[in-house]
């Protein structure tokens, strides 16, 4: 493709397309630092409480679904190879590979989202939901409820970083499909790249601390 | 000089007249303003609330507000010039106005998102006038647990969201600019070729990115326990509210370098051109930023010396703060030292600049009283403290932010302010300055709490002083406001360079043309390249 239509999507404030990749490369990273702050915070919490409360944390753990957490899990780490299959194929020109790959992508993170949902409305239907109605079987509920209360800030600020995802891979679907005949700037796509491998990374984080620290095999869902 | 000059009309100002020219601007400048004037409107509202807390402590009983009407008032007055004045002023305004301009650059990194930030800010601020003028939040700025998430019933989820837009504002800024540092310097702008407000943003970038997160996130906290029930800080579920403080603090005192650093970065520029010299020590100022911002992380827990953290984490608390204050007196002895045989003029933001170094000494010092933990038990919860932290937000940050508005105000409008009205404001408000707090910090070492609309009668002289000075202050400031804005319409018209000053900004027109650069310059020398055979330190107003 011609120079030309390259350097349409050059910003009226960078001399060239090095330093703009550049400066949207870095600028990613920096906003990545600043969602690990942001997640920082609650995990410092979890850290915090689960050492207070090692056993009634032990406890609550296994009212957690370890075999629908796993399978999230599974989603959430084949996504990101489909995200990666996506990157590359930008990398390569192979626009109607990447806008699969993309699909493929989105269609995982919703799985994730379905799934997350039923195990959030069987929380709600077993009174593990923190608040009036809380109710756990089991010594100190009320460390159980600060268990659950971290389970769904955690679990429910990943999950609306999940949604986010979905939605900038939409608008990602809809460039790539416009602009198909052009070479394209793989910049939009690996950014994305980065953030949906954030996500995922936090919720390798979050599978083991929530779930995995109960008795074993005693999920109830 | 032989600069070519943008032809008429197509500097930035008069690029284009629409609202919607404004309302959709990507220009950084024009961003800049936007902030100017979001930021003076929570100005005014702050500072009338001083006013109003002023008024109620001329006597000791509580008769001019109620004492929930008194909690409301401060709390006002301390979230919107904390999070929606002091934390946005420099940076937003001044910094989004020159980074650009200094390091030769067309614009910030990401024009949009800088706009975007604006648009976030003003969503946050709209909030906080609803929360707290509208409803009214008792909290204080702190939004202490469980005060705030089990007892409290104003209107306290508003404003935790609202200083959570002003966080996301922020964090987008502080992106921008690191960015922007990194990737947009004009060819042979080396680092160490920066100038030092350079060095300044860049340090207090890096704080409102790491720290304002975690703020952000624990104010979420507070709002989802209030309304959701998850409750993480609840005592109730075995919550632990030192946990909420140590998350508080651990971005509330690094935002007191966000409020500071980048006024010595206006302060550095200051004295270097008004002592007509390179400013002494130039790495050394310039490593005192970054150091500031990393020590400044450590040290939060000097908040925390009476609420319950362990007596060891205190005692590392306090040697970590004694710690931070040697960066910033590296920077008071290197203006110093950069004043000592220069060719001193005293104009309006060199008096500003005068009395940020006297004002911030004051400030710091008091700070190590207060870093020991022995005195601090003392003066907990005093007027001492009150007194401490406003010769560093009010003495140190708002001086340089108004030192640094006089500097660059021709650059920005194209015209001049009369200077003695200039020099008339400053030492008004130096003087009301001073006699607002010093007598605070006698009051507070003799027992005055703070946060409470009546006292007992022994400190009501004191109290008189500190609301006598506070009308000084006010006088002081809204004459500056008046002749600043007199001089937009019948100021005279502003030259190139009326200082005379060194640096990128002032090589281009006045006002800059919408673009900065007629083409992107190249640095070939040190920043302060001021000696004693450039002319001086003449007042050179020609317009070319
Ligand atoms: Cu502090």
């Amino acid at each position: 493709m011609s120079v030309t239509e390259r350097e349409l999507e050059l910003g009226h404030q960078f001399e060239d397309l090095e330093q703009q990749t550049e400066a949207y490369t870095v600028g990613m990273w920096v906003f990545l630092v600043t969602e690990v702050l942001f997640f920082g915070a609650l995990f410092m919490a979890y850290i915090v409480y689960r050492s207070m409360y090692p056993q009634d944390f032990f406890a609550a753990s296994g009212e957690l679904d370890i075999a629908l957490g796993g399978l999230n899990t599974a989603i959430l780490i084949t996504s990101s190879l489909t995200m990666a299959l996506a990157v590359r194929s930008a990398m390569l020109d192979r626009w109607k590979a990447q806008i699969g790959y993309i699909l493929a992508t989105m269609g995982f993170a919703f799985a994730f989202l379905v799934i997350k949902y039923f195990e959030y409305s069987s929380k709600f239907e077993h009174h593990l939901f923190p608040g009036e109605h809380f109710d756990f079987k089991g010594e100190n509920g009320e460390h159980a409820e600060m268990f659950f209360s971290l389970y769904f800030a955690m679990t429910g600020l990943h999950g609306i970083h999940v949604l986010v995802g979905i939605l900038i891979m939409v608008a990602l679907v809809y460039r790539t499909w416009r602009m198909r005949a052009q070479r394209q700037d793989y910049i939009p796509i690996e950014l994305t790249g980065l953030y949906w491998h954030f996500v995922d990374i936090v919720w390798i984080f979050l599978y083991p601390l929530l779930y995995l620290i109960g008795p074993l095999g005693s999920g109830k869902g | 000089m032989s600069h070519t000059d943008a032809p008429k009309g197509t500097d930035y100002l008069h690029a284009d007249y629409s609202i919607k020219s404004w309302l959709l601007t990507l220009d950084h400048k024009r961003i800049a303003i936007l902030y100017l004037i979001t930021i003076s409107l929570f100005l005014a509202i702050g500072g009338s609330m001083a006013l109003i807390i002023r008024m109620e402590l001329l006597t000791p009983e509580g008769d001019l507000l109620m004492s929930d009407t008194y909690n409301k008032a401060f709390t006002v007055h301390g979230v919107t010039l904390i999070f929606f004045f002091l934390i946005p002023s420099i940076p937003a305004v001044l910094g989004n106005f020159l980074i650009p301009l200094m390091i030769g650059a067309r614009d910030v990194a990401f024009p949009r998102l800088n706009l975007l930030s604006w648009y976030v800010f003003t969503t946050g601020g709209t909030l906080g006038v609803i929360a707290l003028v509208v409803g009214g939040v008792d909290t204080g700025w702190t939004f202490y647990t469980p005060y705030s998430t089990s007892f409290s019933n104003t209107a306290v989820v508003t404003a935790v969201f609202a200083v959570f837009f002003a966080g996301f504002a922020s964090i987008m800024t502080g992106l921008n600019f690191i960015v922007t540092i990194h990737k947009m310097r004009a060819p042979g702008l080396t680092w160490s070729r920066l100038p030092l407000f350079i060095w300044a943003q860049y340090a207090t970038s890096v704080i409102m990115v790491l720290g304002t997160p975690v703020i952000a996130i624990t104010l979420l906290l507070i709002a989802a326990e209030k309304t959701l029930r998850i409750g993480i800080f609840d005592p109730a579920l075995g919550g632990d509210p030192i946990l909420f403080q140590h998350l508080f603090w651990f971005y509330s005192h690094p935002a007191v370098y966000i409020m500071i650093l980048p006024s010595m970065g206006v302060i550095s520029e200051l004295i270097a051109c008004f002592s007509r010299k390179r400013i002494f020590g130039y790495e050394f100022v310039a490593y005192s930023s970054i150091a500031i911002a990393v020590l400044g992380f450590v040290v939060w827990g000097h908040h925390m010396f009476v609420s319950g953290q362990s007596m060891y984490a205190g005692m590392v608390f306090s040697v970590l703060s004694f710690l931070v204050s040697i960066p910033s007196a590296v920077k008071i002895f290197n203006w110093i030292a950069t004043m000592h045989k220069g060719q001193i003029r005293l104009d309006s933001p060199m008096l500003y600049a005068l009395g940020f170094i006297g004002l911030f000494t004051i400030g710091g010092l008091t700070g190590l009283f207060l870093a020991v933990m022995g005195l601090d038990i003392h003066v907990h919860d005093t007027y001492f403290v009150v007194a401490h932290f406003h010769y560093i937000m009010v003495g140190g940050a708002i001086l340089g932010f108004f030192g640094g508005i006089h500097f660059w105000w021709p650059k920005i409008t194209g015209r001049l302010y009369p200077e003695i009205l200039g020099k008339l404001s400053a030492v008004l408000i130096f003087i009301g300055f001073n006699f607002t707090f010093l007598p605070q910090f006698i009051a507070g070492y003799l027992g005055m709490p703070r946060r409470t609309h009546s006292y007992s009668e022994e400190f009501q002289v004191l109290n008189v002083l500190s609301s006598a000075g506070a009308s000084i202050l006010a006088s002081g400031t809204i004459i500056a406001v008046a002749y600043l804005l007199w001089s937009l319409w019948y100021g005279e018209k502003a030259g190139r360079n009326p200082w005379n000053a060194k640096g990128l900004e002032w090589e281009t027109s006045t006002p800059p043309p919408t673009t900065n650069f007629e083409r992107t310059p190249t640095v070939t020398e040190e920043a302060y390249a001021y000696g004693p055979d450039d002319e001086s330190g003449e007042v050179n107003n020609e317009r070319d």
